[in-house]
């Protein structure tokens, strides 16, 4: 072609080994190489390196054991419940983490799921089928939901989707529990009371009714699920999800239905959430409305938020963690020194990873100090019944650390909790090592706050703990724990 | 002169468009056949990216007809279009940043290929074929840029990428659509001279080795001068002038539209 005067002539074809070097930048390569010599990053690079279908098989052979070692009653709470939140998780994150949804009424098409089970296999109506007629029913029924409200909401994204998706679970909860509308002489959803005395699974005539055969049932979903949705997510139509949460404008430009996606994840989410449903009434042996509110809702977005939106892996991280730390919350599980240990262990594990390593000793140090020195005070100056409470969580020598008043000071607890807000944000706008001090009275106040309060209400502290755990979490990697961080830049 | 040719690849036949009373585009008759580079010059706001997202379906014209080999595209949604064969990139980049730069390329094809999801979860043979053609097309649409985006970094993220090379993977996501016609827009915007230069290249190598018809947005005149068959120059959303480069830049309505009246009477 024509040379155009005021167009420099292109350099001559480079040499090759210097053209492959363009975009090689060597301060990054170098700041990677200094990095990866953490322990931290050779366990991130060990994690990255080994093939998914190995990580899945260490996960089904290390849960497969856990019946031999833990007993009936765990099993149930720790290691059923968890299988379960994981499948949860798994539906929610195709619409959140594959295709960018926001689904705020995931928890209806898990209520459809259940309700579902009931309406079919219980005495309800007299219908006793089996589960393996039962759970398609189920899925299909809260996909059908699923595909109304994503072709609903098809042209929404964002905040808009929310707010109708929102009013889904809103509607479902109202529906089941006061509407319950008389169907053959009967309240087809059982209101408040939901409805009770459901068949356990029976599978051609094989029934689950162990905890043990249940656990192992779910751990059979719930690998099936992750295959499944990991072998989809590496397709076309999981190209496609991920190109529309990117940019919907690109992807219907370049040839992808957009709309015919979203309803595609949309009824993905609610197809895996309905057989959520109806496995959990079955174990529950009842279908209650108040299950499927947004409480529940708010636990499975803990958990796949802390595992990171579009981690297959970050939803059984999460699912683990989240499920875990809240039953050892609850008061009826109660194994006050696991409390004790949970609590305090995250408390130093953090400060641990202040820099450099000076400061969290000083602070470990200042803390326990500070601690023994208030409590000696207090008690030199005041009676008895400001120090002679028990530590709710045990050990031996809280005691003559915290300070625990007997039961005649109701008010203290408010004015820790006050002081503790005070000190958070009085350390927050602090500076170096300014703010170093103020972080000693700060954890003493946790400290009291848990001694006196947290600990002795196990529902709230978990939902304090969800909330303190997702701000950490926000401000240090807000991708999660094993999501990929997303930039957004032009 | 048009009607010289018997089939055109695109035609735009009285097409009309007008956001409230603001007439964008006015009455615009536009041939592009096949094989054949196209310029669409023009002052900022003549039209130039609405005539795009018209053809794409983006916006649907008020009046007019738009043909792709005689058949209609008006009212079909735009993954439609770009399935029929109509690709475009955009002046504003909009690549999928978070996805790998292969991942790119790859998503593209969805509309070339038929794997259900339920095929694709049971990884059926026919997925593991199709999943070797789709990586082989966007490997053959990467390659087509040479040492610019070679192997190395296909797995990295998008947004990794120079903006010369975020422009250059919009080229090839385009083209892996496997598209009649490409529609750039601006595709030296932004770009150094040798950066200019390669693309002035690249656009006529695109129409010799890859056999596309392209039409082309670009402001500037070196690129339209090196490239362009024909050259349409709009204002207003009117045509105001069309022809061979020479006689559009010398088309004493084009210089008035870019420098004014007064200039255009001391020329």
């Amino acid at each position: 072609m024509s040379e155009t005067p005021g167009i420099p002539a292109p350099p001559e074809e480079p040499p090759t080994e210097q053209a492959s070097r363009i975009g090689v930048d060597s301060w990054v390569a170098e700041s990677e190489g200094r990095r990866s010599r953490t322990p931290a990053a050779l366990l991130a690079r060990g994690w990255e390196s080994s093939p998914d279908a190995l990580k899945l098989l260490a996960f089904v052979a290390i849960a497969s054991s856990v019946p031999f070692w833990m007993n009936e009653g765990d099993l149930f709470i720790f290691g059923l419940f968890t299988l379960l939140y994981a499948a949860l998780g798994l539906g929610l994150n195709v619409v959140v983490g594959f295709a960018g949804l926001l689904d705020l009424g995931y928890v209806a098409f898990y209520g459809i799921g259940a309700y579902a089970y009931a309406e079919l296999s219980s005495s309800q109506y007299g219908i006793h089928w089996p589960a393996e007629a039962t759970i398609p029913i189920a899925m299909a029924a809260a996909a059908l939901v699923g595909v109304v409200l994503g072709f609903a909401s098809r042209r929404l994204l964002g905040d808009y989707l929310a707010i109708v998706t929102l009013f889904l679970g809103q509607a479902f909860v109202f529906f089941t529990n006061v509407a319950n509308p008389t169907i053959a002489g009967k309240g087809f959803t059982g209101g408040a009371n939901g409805i009770p005395q459901l068949d356990p699974l029976t599978f051609f005539g094989y029934q689950l009714t162990s905890t043990k055969q249940l656990y192992f049932f779910l751990l059979i979903v719930v690998t099936l699920l992750a295959t499944a949705l990991y072998f989809a997510n590496q397709s076309r139509t999981g190209r496609a999800w991920r190109a529309l949460r990117e940019d919907p404008l690109a992807a219907e430009v370049m040839s992808i239905p957009v709309n015919r996606l979203k309803i595609l994840a949309f009824v993905f989410g609610a197809a895996v959430a309905g057989l959520c449903g109806a496995i959990y009434a079955a174990i529950e042996t009842a279908a209650v409305s108040t299950n499927f509110s947004v409480s529940v809702l708010i636990i499975i977005y803990a958990i796949v938020i802390l595992g990171g939106f579009g981690s297959i892996a970050g939803v059984f991280v999460g699912a683990i963690v989240i499920n875990c730390t809240f039953e050892f919350l609850e008061p009826q599980n109660d194994h006050p020194e696991v409390k004790r240990w949970l609590f305090y262990g995250t408390i130093v594990l953090l400060i641990a990873l202040m820099k450099p390593w000076l400061k969290p000793v000083l602070v470990l140090a200042g803390t326990i100090g500070f601690g023994f020195v208030v409590h000696a005070i207090v008690a030199a100056t005041t009676d008895a019944s400001w120090t002679s409470g028990v530590p709710v969580s045990g050990g031996r020598w809280i005691g003559h650390w915290a300070v625990i008043p007997t039961g005649t000071h109701a008010n203290f607890d408010n004015y820790v909790y006050i002081g503790l807000v005070v000190a958070i944000v009085c350390t927050a706008s602090l500076k170096g090592w300014w703010r170093t001090a103020a972080l000693v009275p700060t954890l003493y106040l946790t400290a009291l706050a848990w001694e006196n309060v947290l600990a002795l209400n196990g529902g709230i502290t978990a939902f304090v703990l969800f909330g303190a755990m997702l701000i950490g979490l926000m401000a240090t990697r807000p991708q999660g724990l094993l999501g990929t961080a997303r930039v957004e830049i032009v | 002169m048009d009607e010289t040719t018997p089939e055109p690849l695109l035609e735009l036949k009285s097409l009309s468009m007008a956001f409230g009373g603001l007439k964008v585009i006015d009455n615009l008759d536009l041939v592009v056949n096949e094989r054949e580079i196209v310029s669409v010059i023009g002052p900022n706001g003549a039209g130039k990216t609405t005539l795009f997202n018209l053809i794409t379906g983006i916006y649907r014209p008020d009046d007019g007809e738009i043909l792709l080999e005689g058949k209609s595209l008006v009212g079909l949604a735009p993954h439609t279009i770009t399935q029929r064969g109509v690709a475009r990139t955009f002046q504003t980049l909009r690549l999928f940043l978070n996805m790998s730069v292969i991942d790119n390329v790859m998503a593209s094809q969805y509309g070339l290929t038929k794997v259900d999801i339920v095929r694709s979860m049971l990884r059926t043979p026919g997925w593991w074929k199709e999943e070797r053609q789709i990586r082989a097309r966007a490997e053959k649409n990467l390659s087509f840029f040479g040492q610019r985006l070679m192997g190395y970094r296909w797995s990295q993220p998008a947004y990794s990428l120079s903006y010369a090379n975020r422009r250059r993977l919009e080229i090839a996501r385009a083209m892996a659509t496997e598209p009649k016609i490409l529609l750039l827009d601006e595709p030296a915007a932004g770009m150094n001279p040798v950066e200019t230069h390669e693309i002035t290249e690249l656009i006529a190598k695109l129409r010799e080795d890859g056999g596309y018809t392209i039409l082309v947005i670009e402001h500037d005149m070196h690129v339209v001068e090196g490239i362009s068959d024909r050259v349409v120059a709009l204002d207003h959303g009117i045509k105001i002038s069309e022809g061979s480069f020479e006689r559009v830049a010398t088309d004493p309505k084009v210089v008035e539209a870019y420098l004014g009246t007064k200039a255009a009477a001391t020329k």
